[in-house]
């Protein structure tokens, strides 16, 4: 084993490959248990639940009664239990291990958080309930409030947002109402390319036009094109800061004056606040608009898809629009919840509903836990930890992987590789499904996508430094693998519940639900 | 700071790795005036886990839960007894931590649950084909309106007065910003649905007809004529449902004729948790499977040529196509989409069926015996597990009052309908599995003491 570079993880001598494996008679592999399908085991006649005995009573559904067979097989209870856990086990997370993926903030999840979300005081009580009966839970939605803003630097806040995306959609409904009610009827949103994915949806289903604004060649928005299509048909600029190359906007003050210099509004895509959390608000910024991910920065599971939250904490110009329900804290120290029937007074300027009712509560209660765990001062460690992470494993890797923007000044809580210089025919996939066999979920691939290649690694500030050692090591070995052209890496992986799959063939002829007709495939 | 593992010798030596002298050295593109010098002041500092269990556990005590009283609320959610083991095979770190199923080799698990789910959803509405979930009921709702706009190339939705009014905040919230037209009134109390009023209503400009099964009022209808109405005209038919455990008793309304049924999946495996997070439920007819919005699974086979799955048809999804995408949805609702799912495992169709005539029954027995009270008059000819009832005075006033007194009564029509007066008597009672013949003694007994 060579040292490279000193000071910095190398990899061991690589590992030879085992003998191919006999096949089992099962399909099984010890503990990795293959799993059928629920249709393929239960039936319509089984249950893992018991009632009651019904009362006889003369119905009243009239002339509706479903007669026909449902299609729903069930499972006893043991065997539904053995069902999900085998299922469990074919799935990466982070409780396994480092889940590195840039933009997207996967990191630990405190079982604390669980807990207090499952107290029957939050979890039992219905989103009708009378005020009175739900104290305690406006106050968490309120002290939680309070937090963003304070943390932000900002007036306001939209604490019903479903998730990141309803966030943004929130923050544009905010925008267009303001601008209206100043009869102001702009056309345009500016998305610079360094921006998420969702951003230009989001502006088109407000009904906006989109147009993207170019990035400078060290991966930031380039200011002088922003400022030349400045004028008096935008609306609105949507900036991902920090961005999506993982680089600190520098500018952002400069853009946020010269935005609201033409009559326009700064939306800010919050996702990535964990880099900045306790050390920058982005209100002294000139935001006017950001959603919060708490799912991302405060740590709400983010199981297997979602839910998550995204409260949008909004300046003093936005605020008066946002959306119902929402809290006020009253002079005798209740509680209370502004919706249809009292907004009159309060704020008649809202949007209005963005959703049936107060939001995600259980994210709610789950964020205040954390931050309260945290405190100010460990939320500002956070953004140094995060920051310290990412940063320690671009320049432990950025030998052996092109870092496009290693000379940029640091950055943030994500490091952007790509693969140039990777040998002819070999590809971001290869050294994403190698990094499966070595026991790490990948990186985000091909994101963003101003970077060809890119590969997107997001420690988190919950990984110890021996954890990114070992990531770092497997990360080189990927790397140097493929530069010099080893095609078993093509075939990656070779250790997880499935190979490679064929995503071409779900897309082309797409099977969407289990029919009978799979019984007599399976049976082949 | 206890989830931060990082120690003090740990940073200095990655500080020299980085090449940096301090961590400020980090943070120099952030403008000098926007840098904070210190934690943000008028924030407490870090505290013990036993510190903020007991603030938090204070706080929950401010709240009356409903396994602490009697209990009749719904509306849009609804009170089930959720088995054990659910929860407990969501809390699998395997499925509570995971991401996005984006790299399908690792994350076989989640996406064959998807799959079953959508299978079970599908069926459940009697449709072909469902999604990987969406929010909630209300923004499914809304996210099948522009469905059919893309569909139909027109711009008015017709909304049943009978549609969650939430459901129709949401709509009207949207339509502001998109131009769509939205024809809707306010219920009234009397018995009969507006089916006939949304048939005579139908006309060349219409994209849709939402109509909730069962309605805001409980009340159930036969959805056939309405499709059939719907789609003489070139429209579509839209089914809300906010109580999918009725769909163990009634028709699905896929199987009326309904094109794009979305619903509220809360009732199943989700619980009450003050609103959200809920499951939104989304299934269409198989031709629409390309406008359909939402993450979904599909069956493919590996390189080995074993069965998988993966996400799918992402095409149409914010991710690949910027501004060409159908919505802007980006997360599901993953995590309850499991739960509803696992539940929905341990009924199979024999306990649904169960689960849902205990419902009915209960709520029946429920009905008549409230219909008795004095001043008290039952609306619904027909109904699952919901019902109204129409009172001597103001609901809203009686459902505090009753607060008071450790009931909590229901939903009244007043606080969702603020703008109409024609309502305000009314009070929606849901009675579900988890009501005892006490509860009902009790509700009886304390609106007959207000209303006298």
């Amino acid at each position: 084993m060579t040292m490279l570079k000193e000071g910095r993880p190398t990899a061991p001598e690589p590992v030879k490959e085992a003998h191919m494996a006999p096949a089992t008679a099962t399909g099984n592999r010890a503990l990795m248990l293959e799993e059928k399908l629920i249709f393929e085991i239960g039936s319509t006649d089984t249950t893992g639940v018991d009632f009651a005995d019904t009362p006889q009573v003369a119905s009243r559904l009239g002339s509706l009664a479903r007669v026909d067979s449902i299609g729903l097989p069930g499972l006893s209870e043991q065997e539904t239990v053995r069902h999900y856990t085998r299922l469990s086990r074919q799935n990466y997370a982070i409780d396994l291990g480092l889940f590195p993926l840039g933009s997207c903030t996967m990191k630990h999840n405190p079982r604390l958080n669980e807990k207090m979300a499952r107290l029957p005081g939050f979890a039992d009580i219905h989103p009708l309930q009378p005020q009175s009966t739900v104290q305690g839970a406006l106050a968490v939605i309120n002290e939680l409030a309070i937090w963003l803003i304070r943390l932000t630097g900002m007036h306001g806040v939209a604490m019903t947002p479903k998730a990141g995306a309803h966030g943004e959609l929130c923050g544009l409904l905010c925008i267009r109402a303001a601008l209206e009610a100043r009869g102001d009827a702009r056309q345009v949103v500016l998305v610079p390319e360094s921006a998420h994915g969702t951003n230009p949806a989001t502006a088109a289903f407000c009904g906006y036009k989109v147009e993207d604004i170019p990035a400078t060649p060290d991966g930031r928005v380039d200011l002088e094109a922003l400022k030349a299509r400045l004028g008096p048909d935008v609306a609105a600029v949507m900036i991902t800061n920090p961005n999506t190359c993982g680089l600190f906007e520098r500018d952002m003050k400069v853009i946020s004056d010269a935005v609201h210099a033409a009559g326009a509004f700064v939306y800010c895509d919050g996702a990535n606040f964990n880099a900045i959390v306790g050390r920058v608000r982005p209100g002294d910024l000139g935001v006017d608009a950001m959603h919060i991910n708490l799912h991302k920065t405060f740590s709400t599971p983010h199981g297997g898809g979602g839910p998550g939250s995204g409260p949008v904490v909004l300046s003093e110009a936005l605020a008066p629009f946002g959306p119902l329900p929402y809290t006020a804290r009253m002079a005798d120290g209740t509680i209370h919840l502004i919706e249809e029937d009292n907004v009159g007074e309060e704020m008649p300027q809202s949007f209005g509903r963005m959703c049936a009712f107060h939001g995600q509560m259980g994210m709610f209660t789950r964020a205040l836990t954390y931050i309260l765990s945290h405190g100010a001062d460990g939320l500002r460690q956070v953004a140094e930890d995060a920051v310290l992470n990412a940063n320690y494993v671009l320049r432990s890797l950025d030998d052996v992987l092109d870092a496009p923007f290693g000379h940029s000044g640091p950055c943030m809580h994500e490091a952007l590789f790509s693969d140039k210089g990777l040998a002819e025919g070999f590809t971001t996939l290869d050294i994403a499904k190698g990094l499966i066999d070595e026991g790490f979920h990948p990186m985000t691939m091909y994101f963003p996508l101003v970077v060809h290649g890119a590969m997107l690694v997001e420690p988190t500030e919950t990984e110890s430094k021996a954890a990114l050692d070992q990531f770092i090591m497997a990360l080189r070995s990927l790397a140097e693998r493929a530069k010099a052209g080893d095609e078993a890496l093509k075939g990656a992986p070779y250790h997880a519940p499935r190979r490679r799959l064929d995503e071409t063939l779900a897309a082309r002829k797409p099977v969407l639900s289990w029919t009978e007709a799979d019984v007599a495939q399976a049976a082949e | 700071m206890r989830y931060l593992p990082l120690t003090d010798s740990d940073r200095q030596e990655m500080l020299s790795v980085v090449g940096a002298s301090s961590i400020d050295d980090l943070f120099v593109d952030v403008p000098a005036e926007a840098r904070l010098s210190g934690p943000i002041e008028g924030l407490p500092l870090h505290a013990s886990e036993l510190a903020v269990e007991r603030h938090m556990s204070a706080l929950a005590r401010q709240n009356l839960s409903a396994g602490e009283a009697p209990f009749f609320l719904g509306a849009g959610a609804y009170r089930h007894h959720v088995p054990a083991s659910v929860d407990h095979l969501i809390q699998r770190g395997e499925f509570l931590t995971a991401y996005t199923p984006y790299q399908p080799e690792i994350a076989q698990g989640t996406l064959q649950v998807l799959f079953e789910f959508q299978t079970q959803v599908a069926r459940l509405l009697g449709c072909d084909v469902a999604n990987a979930s969406m929010y909630d009921g209300s923004t499914a709702c809304w996210e099948a309106i522009v469905m059919a706009r893309r569909i139909t190339k027109r711009g008015k939705a017709l909304l049943s007065s009978g549609l969650h009014p939430h459901y129709v905040s949401v709509a009207q919230t949207m339509a502001k910003f998109t131009g769509d037209a939205l024809v809707h009134e306010d219920p009234t109390l009397e018995a009969a649905t507006d089916i006939d009023a949304l048939i005579a209503a139908i006309d060349r400009d219409t994209s849709c007809v939402v109509v909730q099964y069962p309605d805001i009022l409980g009340r159930i209808a036969d959805l056939t004529p309405l499709a059939d109405a719907a789609h003489a005209a070139g429209a579509l038919l839209v089914a809300v449902v906010t109580e999918p455990v009725a769909l163990g008793a009634i028709k699905a309304p896929g199987h009326m004729g309904a094109d794009i049924v979305v619903g509220e999946g809360q009732s199943i495996g989700v619980g009450l948790q003050f609103g959200g997070p809920y499951l939104g439920l989304f299934a269409c007819k198989q031709k629409y499977v390309r406008q359909m919005p939402g993450r979904l699974c599909g069956e493919t086979v590996d390189a080995a040529g074993k069965r998988g799955f993966v996400l799918t048809l992402s095409t149409r999804e914010q991710h690949i196509r910027r501004e060409k995408a159908t919505s802007n949805i980006c997360t599901n609702s993953g995590l309850c989409a499991l739960a509803f799912s696992i539940h929905m495992t341990l009924l199979g169709e024999r306990g649904l069926r169960e689960l849902a005539g205990l419902n009915h029954a209960l709520a029946v027995q429920a009905a008549d015996q409230l219909a008795q009270v004095p001043g008290v008059t039952l609306l619904n000819d027909s109904f699952f597990n919901e019902f109204t009832l129409v009172l001597t005075k103001d609901a809203r006033e009686t459902v505090r009052n009753l607060a008071d007194r450790g009931v909590l009564a229901g939903v009244s029509l007043g606080r969702l309908f603020p703008n109409s007066t024609a309502v305000g008597n009314g009070l929606v009672v849901a009675v579900t599995e988890t009501t005892t013949p006490e509860d009902i003694e009790a509700l009886a007994a304390a609106l007959q003491e207000e209303l006298a």
